[in-house]
């Protein structure tokens, strides 16, 4: 990423779970885009406010589940037929009924590691610097009990003075201006 | 001393539902944050936990001479020997991996249950299984009698062109017991990653905040994050359900695959898991009550989290009891000789002791006691049951695995076992080493899932604007 200066955004702090969803939905009614809600916990109605109502995280768990399973069958057959086979009291080599307990371990193996991991990089962490890490009054409340609002200065909307009245108006506790 | 009368007006006590509230009234965002952080951030570490630890570090150093002793002699230093080939080394594995059990239960079925009184105990239960699979999985490990080539139970390509044998229900175990701890291990940290974001924020020290910072990937709780975080956290619940349960059925099938009279039943798997969920929730009672005593945290672990474990150790308590029963009558119905033979010698050979101590400690103790609401909110009784719980459930393992096969078809052929001190040190050095790790994880983690927390709290509530303005 190229390096960046100047301003990120704006940020407005607020008390309450219903005034930042409020002012969100406001914010996102009016047109805003690129925007972000910050909660010590998971806000639903944050989320929906802003626009966001699917995300990936599904699809890469089924893929990583079948891959998985899949995997590990074919494993199992081509070692049990070919790479390696064993006669045990003439029982068919290809015993799949018994390779399905491996296939179906990995599935969830797969799955699991897709779900954790690939949650993780869909959000596109770790990224251990952020700039809303340099506002004063985040890092104090954003991970303990503060609701956060910020509208960014990539959004074509965006203007330093306006956009610090325009989130005045939802009567925050405090908005700062938060530099990369 | 702690037995209370269900009185109106307790403050323990949710008018709305009459049930024992799952926090105390009066936390806000903040005095929960602050009181869970404090354990963790604080400079000065408790003398009682310098106390335990040193005395869990002897534990874990009784294991390592004993793990010594077994690597310079080999297997010939415990008392297997033919015909009982499994001995301790086998019953503690199972018994291990069935206290782990109890976490999944409470992390996963519980969440898609939806049952949110599960949050405060859920984090110390995660933690609690991936410690007790980690002492499971050394079990077998050093069983095996050649530890260094235990890599040959995965399909590696070595240059000998040698495979695992997929037929056996010991390479299905090798592939349960290794997903279900790195699955227990990645629901844990995900679970983790907001938590260690707050102590990242709260630390004060340069050293926590790298050590957290680093381990917490830079959380900021946006909800785009928050959302795709809580649709990883269902599908890995939703993951985890089936896998527990599959878990313990596998390792039954060792077992029930077998033709020996007493293992070789299809009431196994199902009995297995729940043997393993009852033993589980002993044991998450055994580390709550002291904990929450230790570190204040009633109003967090309350007496409805204590109450619910009684019930659902009653429930299992009743399959286990159906389990036990099912046998019995199988023993008589199926009219086959040997399997009659191995009851009435379970019951009544020469090691009927462990039989009855085992009825004693998982039936007659536990199930005519704990429909008693009184008994299951006294915390000391609760304390008490659960160890003999935890008793039980291991001699069901001995009971299973020991006179099964001392005395199986040819009388000739039948022997005895008597473990040796090397057995008990190895035992009680996992024993050992569980506390040890249980106690690094108080001191250095968060045990108890805040941000799960904040949102049981009446602030976390979303109301239309004018009602927020009436309160």
């Amino acid at each position: 990423m190229p390096a960046r200066e100047g301003t990120y955004g704006l940020l407005a702090e607020f008390e309450t779970p219903g005034d930042l969803v409020r002012a969100a939905r406001q914010a996102h009614q009016d047109g805003w885009r690129r925007m972000d809600c910050y909660t010590p916990y998971p806000v639903e109605e944050a989320a929906e406010a802003i626009g966001f109502h699917r995300n990936k995280v599904p699809l890469l768990t089924l893929i990583g589940g079948l891959l998985g399973g899949g995997v590990v069958f074919t494993l199992q057959t081509w070692i049990s037929v070919l790479a390696y086979p064993i006669n045990v009291a003439g029982r068919p080599t290809y015993s799949w009924p018994a390779f399905i307990v491996p296939a179906y371990e990995w599935t969830i193996l797969w799955a699991g590691l897709s779900a954790g991991f690939g949650m993780l990089a869909l959000c596109g962490l770790p990224s251990l610097y952020h700039p809303l890490f340099n506002a004063p009054n985040f890092r104090d409340g954003a991970t303990t009990d503060k609701f956060f609002l910020c509208l960014e200065a990539l959004d074509p909307k965006f203007d330093l003075i306006a956009t610090r009245a325009y989130l005045a108006a939802f009567k925050p506790t405090s908005v700062v201006e938060v530099d990369y | 001393m702690a037995t209370r009368e269900i009185k109106p007006g307790d403050p323990g006590i949710d008018p709305a539902t009459g049930e024992f509230r799952v926090i105390a009234p009066g936390q806000t965002f903040r005095s929960i944050t602050e009181k869970i952080v404090r354990i963790v951030l604080t400079p000065h570490t408790p003398m009682g936990w310098f106390g335990i630890f040193t005395i869990a570090g002897g534990g874990v150093t009784m294991l390592l001479v004993a793990l010594v002793w077994l690597f310079l002699k080999g297997v010939g230093i415990w008392a297997i020997t033919q015909p009982v080939a499994w001995g301790f080394a086998i019953i503690n594995f199972v018994w291990w991996i069935g206290i782990g059990h109890a976490g999944t239960l409470i992390s996963a079925i519980l969440l898609l249950f939806k049952q949110s009184w599960r949050n405060s105990i859920s984090r110390f239960a995660e933690a609690m299984t991936i410690f007790a699979v980690m002492c499971a999985a050394l079990f077998p490990v050093i069983h095996i009698g050649r530890p260094w080539l235990g890599y040959w139970l995965l399909p590696l390509p070595f240059t000998m062109t040698v495979w695992p044998q997929f037929r056996s229900p010991l390479m299905w175990d090798t592939f349960a017991v290794s997903t279900y701890f790195t699955i227990s291990v990645v629901f844990w940290y995900i679970g983790m990653v907001p938590d260690l974001a707050t102590l990242r924020d709260r630390s004060q020290s340069k050293i926590a905040q790298y050590f957290y910072g680093m381990l917490s990937c830079g959380w900021r709780g946006s909800v785009r994050h928050w959302m795709q975080y809580e649709t990883a956290s269902l599908l890995l619940a939703g993951l985890a359900t089936p896998l527990v349960l599959s878990v313990h059925t596998v390792i039954s099938f060792d077992f029930a695959v077998a033709v020996l009279p007493g293992w070789h039943t299809t009431i196994f798997p199902p009995y297995f898991v729940a043997g393993a969920i009852y033993s589980g929730f002993a044991m998450v009672l055994t580390l709550a009550i002291p904990l929450r005593k230790f570190y204040h945290l009633e109003s967090l672990v309350t007496d409805r989290h204590i109450d619910n474990m009684g019930k659902l150790m009653l429930v299992t308590g009743f399959i286990v009891a159906y389990g036990y029963g099912m046998e019995a009558f199988m023993a008589w119905y199926s009219a086959d000789h040997w399997e009659a033979f191995t009851f009435w010698n379970r019951a009544f050979g020469p090691m009927g002791w462990s039989y009855w101590t085992l009825i004693t400690c998982n039936l007659a103790i536990p199930l005519t006691t704990l429909w008693s609401r009184k008994l299951r909110t006294n915390i000391t009784y609760m304390f008490i049951i659960s160890i003999v719980v935890n008793t039980g459930m291991w001699f069901e393992r001995f009971v299973i695995i020991v006179t099964s096969l001392t005395r199986d078809f040819l009388p000739s052929a039948w022997g005895t076992y008597r473990a040796t001190k090397w057995d008990y040190m190895t035992f009680f050095g996992t024993v050992g080493f569980f506390v040890f790790a249980f106690l690094l994880f108080v001191r250095f983690l968060p045990m108890i899932p805040m941000n799960e927390i904040r949102m049981l709290l009446p602030g976390a509530k979303i109301k239309p604007k004018a009602a927020e303005a009436a309160d």
